[in-house]
């Protein structure tokens, strides 16, 4: 087992190294930093030349990425405003000493830093987000799996599936739709819908959880469908085996052989796919943030990337691909440890 | 000699125990016939058929330049007997929109699901035949897809082909070529659940007997994993076929929501939904029509795949 864990290590960290030189590569393909450099206007050519240079984005591709990784502090200073003086002595530590660089977009403001003011947010909506999903998808799909074919079974199914069924930013638009303009215009009470919390108030945790309800409601709805089909399909398979005959011929309570002995063997599926979601809590939801105005990841890896901000996408991918990894690894793991039949050599 | 080889039970009422036995039930009988036991899947299979036929048909009932026809005057129209789901803010009739859109939403999903599966079966039989060093390369480039968002792929797609791919014309209406790089991202990007599956459906098959005789008696590699290990896993695949579809076209209009799908003048359910975003209080019927038929479509694609599931899979407790 150690040996397997150690060679998995050994081929996540190939991994991540190729996987940055891939998404480098295709981060420099994508729009121009330079370009909205210039205030209020388009920058100008000279400008242009001399922050090229500043930036080091004139340097061919696989220099910037040796930067990038190892830093430049340690290379000789260049000139970049033509008076024969270098003194454009670089400043980046580079990724393996901790340094992810500063923000093309932000000037100057260190990637990390950016990052780390919209991560709570964006976990702030998706672990709460998860656990209900877990939670709920388990109750649910015990419940169908109990009373398969009943007319509450059909009920159920038939809900889960249509929230299955409509993209997220539906789901979104129409929870806000109703429920902020719809219940307004009523004259019910109704849920506010965009930002985190209300200025004229402040950042009270009760102004956070009033704003986290719409969009907490969209992300739950689609992933609770998914996961309670699973955990239904999972219970079934498990509930024909033999032993929960035996179990039950031997007179069991209901409730012993429900939860001591299916659901043990149901939730190790489950395990697997949570633990393959769980890096992804960290990425946010894209549209979900969006239209909500949740200042979260998902926003600023659009904002980002549109406008060619390497640094910063670059450390929002790494921080993604190395929870990818190290979860796949954990999972991996878990499953091998929880079914004694798994044997991975 | 008759007299020993008849059953020597007789029913009362004198009816012989062979005549009334009936034949073994094959494997498309017990599948046909626990698939016409979910009721949902039989609904979702005419809803489907009923789609096809609105999306296809109907294009023989709007020409194709109707649904292309910008007419500003009425621009914003709401749903009356000239239009019965009212007019966009081109003008263009939404009726007709939809029809056209569905024929490239449905060809978008389709077309990316056959790639998604073509790769993920490929990738999942070799990394599961194989194992060892081969296995462990392909999955590593599966969860390096996995790393990869769609959405990034697509912008750089975006930037990198933007103006450069000429419009398609297939079975004589033009399209985009955008479409082209939609379906391909949208495959090489859902892949990798169905190579795990196949992957695990491999390595579970490649030790069973019928394996190890075809491979004692020199059958070639390839006509091992084609002919006699794949035809026996393909129940999940077909399922993540079917699901995949209807992933493929929920893709495609989270994609066009952020303004990355298909280009230029040519309608999908999913850029339908993108232009609407603005007027979602003032015009409801420029979200509602596509919005629905996107539901509707993904709906019954999940039921028949459900459907599928549960009449595939020998393990489960129905029948």
């Amino acid at each position: 087992m150690t040996r397997y864990i150690v060679r998995r290590i050994l081929q996540g960290i190939v991994l991540l190294f190729i996987i940055s030189i891939v998404l480098f590569v295709l981060m420099r393909n994508m729009g121009d930093p330079i370009a909205t450099m210039g205030g209020r206007s388009v920058t100008k050519p000279k400008d242009r030349e001399r922050l090229t240079c500043l930036f080091g984005l004139d340097q061919p591709l696989y220099l910037q990425y040796v930067y990038w990784l190892v830093g430049n502090d340690w290379t000789e200073a260049r000139d970049c405003d033509g008076d024969g003086i270098a003194e454009n002595q670089g400043r980046l530590r580079g990724v393996l000493r901790g340094d992810f660089g500063t923000s093309l977009m932000n000037r100057g403001r260190p990637a990390l830093d950016i990052i780390g003011e919209r991560l709570p947010n964006t976990l702030l909506l998706t672990i709460p987000s998860e656990i209900i999903v877990i939670i709920i998808s388990l109750l649910i799909g015990i419940y169908s799996a109990l009373k398969q074919y009943t007319i509450v079974d059909h009920i159920v199914t038939g809900v889960t599936f249509v929230g299955y069924s409509m993209p997220i930013f539906l789901i979104a638009l129409l929870s806000m739709y109703t429920f902020g303009v719809l219940f307004k215009r009523w004259g019910l009470p109704y849920l506010p819908t965009t930002g985190m919390f209300d200025p004229t108030i402040g950042k009270t945790p009760a102004q956070y959880a009033l704003h986290l309800v719409l969009p907490l409601f969209s992300l739950t709805v689609i992933a609770v469908a998914g996961y309670s089909r699973y955990v239904r399909s999972t219970m079934l398979e498990v509930l024909g085996q033999d032993y929960i005959r035996t179990a039950r011929s031997k007179g069991l309570p209901r409730q012993e052989i429900l939860f001591i002995h299916a659901l043990k063997n149901a939730s190790l599926p489950l395990i697997t796919i949570v633990g393959l979601d769980l890096p992804f809590l960290l990425a946010g939801a894209l549209v979900t943030e969006g239209i909500f105005a949740w200042a979260g990841m998902g926003h600023l890896f659009i904002e980002h990337v549109s406008r060619g901000d390497t640094p910063v996408v670059m450390g929002i991918l790494m921080m993604i691909a190395l929870a990818v990894i190290v979860f796949q690894i954990i999972t991996d793991i878990t499953y091998a440890w929880l079914d004694p039949r798994i044997r991975f050599d | 000699m008759d007299e020993t080889l008849k059953s020597p039970l007789t029913v009362p009422g004198g009816i012989s125990v062979e005549e009334r036995e009936a034949p073994p039930l094959t494997l498309r009988d017990m599948f046909l016939r626990r698939f016409r036991r979910h009721t949902m899947a039989m609904v979702g299979i005419v809803t489907l058929v009923l789609l096809v036929i609105y999306a296809f048909g109907g294009a023989l009932i709007f020409p194709e330049d109707y649904a292309r026809h910008n007419d500003l005057d009425h621009a914003l129209e709401a749903p009356s007997s000239a239009h019965p789901f009212g007019t966009d803010s081109n003008g263009r009739d939404i009726l007709a929109r939809t029809v056209y859109g569905g024929q490239v939403s449905l060809i978008i999903g389709l077309s990316a699901a056959f790639l998604e599966i073509v790769v993920g079966v490929l990738i999942g039989a070799i990394a599961g035949y194989y194992g060892g060093i081969i296995d462990s390369v392909l999955m590593r480039f599966a969860e390096a897809m996995l790393i990869i968002p769609q959405i990034f792929l697509l912008l750089v797609m975006a930037k990198f082909f933007a103006g450069k791919i000429p419009d398609v014309t297939i079975f004589g209406h033009t399209s985009s070529g955008s479409v082209i790089v939609i379906v391909v991202i949208i495959g090489l990007t859902s892949w990798m659940y169905t190579s795990r599956i196949v992957r695990a459906e491999f390595l579970s098959i490649k030790e069973r007997e019928f394996v190890l005789a075809a491979r004692a008696t020199g059958t070639r590699i390839s006509e091992i994993i084609f002919g006699h290990i794949l035809p026996n896993s393909i129940a999940p695949i077909i399922v993540s076929a079917t699901l995949g579809v209807a992933n493929a076209i929920l893709s495609e209009a989270y994609i066009s929501f952020l303004g990355l799908g298909v280009q230029g003048t040519t309608p999908t359910w999913g850029n339908m939904l993108e232009k609407a975003y603005q007027y979602i209080e003032s015009a409801y019927w420029l979200w509602t029509f596509p919005g629905l038929l996107i539901i509707l479509t993904v709906l019954s694609i999940n039921f028949v795949g459900d459907g599928l599931r549960d009449a595939l899979d020998p393990r489960s407790r129905a029948v």
